[in-house]
């Protein structure tokens, strides 16, 4: 199933999506232009991004190609009645592309926006910090309370455009009577703020613009890193081939063929299904003969033969042979809309996971602001002062100010994102990893997630090799999927030269050499002389009898052995869920030598899932179906393979693009290496405070001291961040005794 | 104390100066596609490191009229003005 291993499916699906659907896509840019986003992920260089642009440009039609190389994307203005060929155009010159969904790019608007805060609070830190150094260098007098005033004409409007960031979700989340982060960041701010001017205008000594401003640009630097890291990631995952239909050909009552998009599809209507598409919404088939691949759908990893009559749900891909359907449901009725009915129920359902940045805020905020008030009453009593009192009691809260703590989570997520990025995984969020790392359950759906998405053909060893050769010389005849498969066996053979092949659709093939008749398909066809063992899914009969079976049999995703193995070592429990039936899926489980469940439905998985939490255990699924997605939403954290259906991708909370499944082991021990750092970053901010808060609350603290503490605390932390990842690669397989890898009794689960 | 009258000003009027570029660059585009850009300057030909102006990088179209069923973009008549 996914779009860089060879095999069946890539042949039918390269048709692409056809102009209607291009049309749907495309969105109107004025002066009579539409402007069509293309994903082009094998776009890497300079000569690809020219070549590309070029070939596009050539195109009738088309004004302008315009390709980004930084997210792989081409933008095509064009004008005419019919979008102009561009997807068979960068296929020529061995490019596969697909339509890019424009509709999700808010996020943009979010990232610069904080790199325009950022802007903002840089540039009002280092012109106060310049100020400040003269102050602290001896400015006396009238110059020092210039130089205040300046700097306060420089933060209050930094703080007013920068400090928003914070300001609102600290506002957000009291309004819900909740703490978070922000919340003492923005005290500290706004305290530090109006305590500097009240110095200010009293002409004091000590005034604290530095801390407050320069907080807020590290603290924003944090963000902003941290924002752009999961943007990168989410734009990797929707720069992803969509698998479900924009779009149908409906037949109009007259005859006439109108293409609709999905949504305006309704109930009786006729619909057109040609080879590799994908039904757009349930149905049944009133006309033709052709196979489905349900794997998407239920986890069913044969073809399975279609005729009239023959259910169809949304997402089935079409293999063979064109269909014509009538649809039984509107798209919001329809199979795709009951899983992400089922898939929000359970999100619903699942625990609300406290970050830990913000169960720390919930213990660092009562405790920094009871001290800051202890100080101020210890003062009170001591000099009696009150001015003096609250100066010291505010120099607590700013030199604990919680940048270092601000920056101990963010900084380490951004480099654990990063690095799993690099090994192609996707990352949604911080809080993924943080729920990752407390995982003790794996599940795995079978088909598409341990299994590549085709299906091989194995003969069990009974077959000749004469055979095998007259077997992939007679498959060369046909596209469907098993003799695809069939035919590769044969490479590297001399061909075999045949007199005569046809085609018999939903049947097998016939081929004439000299007087036999040889015949390769369903055994219930080519074989009824007999000899065809019961389980074969393609038999090859020479004159009606039987002189090879190939049984069907899944193949396990490349590193699945590798990442059962190194997920074993890490003490977690994994097991199967399937909806394929119990034979294909007990294989696998036995090659595996992991406990399975066969024949669950969407919503068995879910109750399985809930059941597991609640017996106190912390599950990670990793699946990638439509029947999956409910359980993506149900667990306590998911991933899912590039290959996934969209609502499954979307629903994961991390997607791996590469094809092997170590990514599972290693996003894993990444996760967990982070969370250890965040707990030492924690510790180090911990000890910081309490050594700031000895020195604040004795009153000795002056701006210098402070800027150069909260400094140096933030630089402590960010280096600690970084050191994720440098103890060699992560997920390294480590050596233990083979025979622990060896299968257990498979089929004894639930 | 005369000083700082000018070179105060002068101080930050620069500082803004750096920071209005910087707005600006962010506004054009100019860090849409930087790994483009870094290959673009090898390019020969016309075209510069930013899309041309009627093209606006990540703007929106002012309305989303949707494709029509037959097929065909709507105001068809208009798109030869």
């Amino acid at each position: 199933m996914s779009c860089c291993a060879p095999g069946a499916e890539l042949d039918f699906q390269e048709a692409g999506p056809s102009a209607e659907e291009i049309g749907l896509a495309s969105r109107p840019a004025g002066d009579g232009l539409r402007r069509t986003d293309l994903s082009v992920p094998d776009m890497h260089c300079g000569a690809c991004l020219q070549k590309v642009e070029a070939a596009l440009g050539r195109l009738e039609g088309v004004a302008e190609a315009r390709a980004n190389l930084s997210t792989r994307r081409v933008s095509i203005l064009w004008r005419g009645d019919a979008p102009p060929p561009m997807l068979p155009a960068l296929n020529t010159i061995g490019y596969s592309a697909h339509l890019y969904d424009t509709s999700g790019n808010h996020e943009d608007l979010a990232l610069s926006k904080l790199l325009r805060a950022l802007a903002v609070a840089g540039f009002a830190a280092s012109n106060i910090m310049l100020l400040s150094v003269s102050v602290w260098s001896g400015a006396e007098a009238a110059t020092r309370d210039l130089f205040h005033w300046i700097s306060a004409a420089i933060a209050l409007p930094a703080l007013a455009y920068s400090g928003q960031v914070f300001f609102r979700s600290a506002w957000r989340a009291l309004r819900h009577g909740q703490t978070n982060m922000d919340v003492p960041i923005s005290i500290g701010v706004l305290l530090a703020f109006g305590m500097s001017l009240y110095e200010t205008i009293g002409h004091g000594p000590h005034a604290y613009f530095d801390a407050a401003v320069s907080l807020l640009f590290f603290l924003l630097i944090g963000r902003t890193l941290d924002h752009f890291m999961r943007e990168r990631a989410r734009q990797a995952v929707s720069g992803l081939a969509r698998l479900s239909a924009r779009g149908a050909m409906a037949i109009r009552p007259d005859g006439a063929q109108i293409y609709l998009p999905v949504d305006e599809i309704e109930p009786g209507m006729t619909i057109l299904l040609a080879t590799g598409e994908r039904a757009p919404v349930d149905g049944h088939v009133i006309k033709g003969r052709s196979e489905l691949d349900r794997s998407l759908v239920s986890g069913e990893s044969a073809p399975q033969q279609a005729a009239e009559g023959t259910e169809l749900q949304a997402g089935i891909l079409n293999l063979t042979g064109p269909l014509t359907m009538v649809a039984t449901a509107a798209a919001k009725n329809s199979f795709l809309a009951e899983m992400i009915g089922m898939m929000e129920a359970a999100e619903a359902g699942r625990a609300r996971y406290r970050r830990v940045a913000d169960r720390a805020s919930r213990l660092y905020a009562p405790v920094v602001h009871a001290t800051a008030f202890l100080t101020f009453v210890g003062w009170m009593i001591a000099s009696g002062d009150a001015h003096r009192a609250i100066t010291i009691a505010i120099a607590v809260l700013i030199v604990t100010c919680p940048c270092a703590l601000g920056l101990a989570v963010p900084m380490v997520h951004v480099v654990a994102v990063r690095r799993l990025f690099e090994l192609g995984i996707m990352a949604r969020d911080g809080g993924a990893l943080e729920r990752l790392a407390n995982i003790d359950t794996v599940i795995f759906d079978k088909t598409g997630t341990l299994t590549a998405g085709n299906p091989r053909l194995s003969t069990g060893g009974g077959a000749s090799s004469e055979a095998l050769a007259l077997a992939s010389a007679i498959a060369r005849h046909s596209r469907h999927p098993y003799s695809l498969a069939l035919a590769a066996l044969g490479d590297g053979r001399p061909p075999m030269a045949l007199d005569e092949v046809s085609e018999h659709p939903g049947a097998g093939l016939e081929a004439r050499k000299g007087s036999a008749i040889y015949r390769l398909g369903r055994p219930d066809w080519a074989a009824t002389g007999g000899g065809a063992p019961p389980d074969a899914a393609v038999v090859l009969s020479k004159d009606r009898q039987c002189i090879a079976a190939f049984h069907l049999a899944d193949r396990l995703r490349s590193g699945a052995r590798e990442a059962i193995t190194e997920l074993r070592a890490s003490r977690l429990r994994l097991e199967i869920l399937s909806g394929d039936n119990r034979t294909r899926g007990g294989d696998v489980a036995s090659e595996l030598g992991l406990p399975f469940s066969a024949g669950a439905r969407p919503s068995d998985k879910v109750t399985h899932i809930k059941a597991l939490q609640q017996a106190g255990h912390r599950v990670l699924m990793v699946g990638d179906g439509l029947n999956d997605a409910p359980a993506l939403g149900a667990a306590d954290v998911s991933m899912a393979p590039g290959s996934a259906a969209d609502i499954g991708r979307n629903a994961a909370d991390l997607v791996f693009l590469r094809d092997s499944l170590l990514a599972v082991p290693q996003a894993a021990a990444i996760a967990r290496e982070a969370a250890s750092l965040v707990r030492q970053n924690f510790g180090l901010a911990i000890v910081y405070n309490l050594v700031a808060i000895a020195v604040a609350v004795f009153g000795l603290v002056t701006p210098l001291v402070a800027a150069a503490a909260m400094s140096l605390s933030s630089i402590i932390v960010v280096a600690n961040a970084l050191r994720l990842g440098s103890r060699g690669p992560a997920g390294a397989p480590e050596p233990f005794p083979a025979g622990f890898i060896h299968p257990s009794p498979a089929g004894a689960a639930e | 104390m005369i000083d700082f009258f000018f070179l105060i000003p002068i101080a930050i009027g620069l500082g803004l100066v750096g920071l209005a570029s910087f707005m600006w660059t962010l506004k054009n585009g100019q860090y849409d596609d930087l790994q483009g850009a870094a290959e673009r300057i090898l390019f020969e030909g016309e075209a510069g490191p930013l899309p041309e102006k009627r093209y606006p990088g990540s703007a929106r179209p002012p309305n989303d009229t949707p494709w029509t069923r037959t097929g065909q973009p709507e105001g068809r008549s208009n798109t030869l003005n």
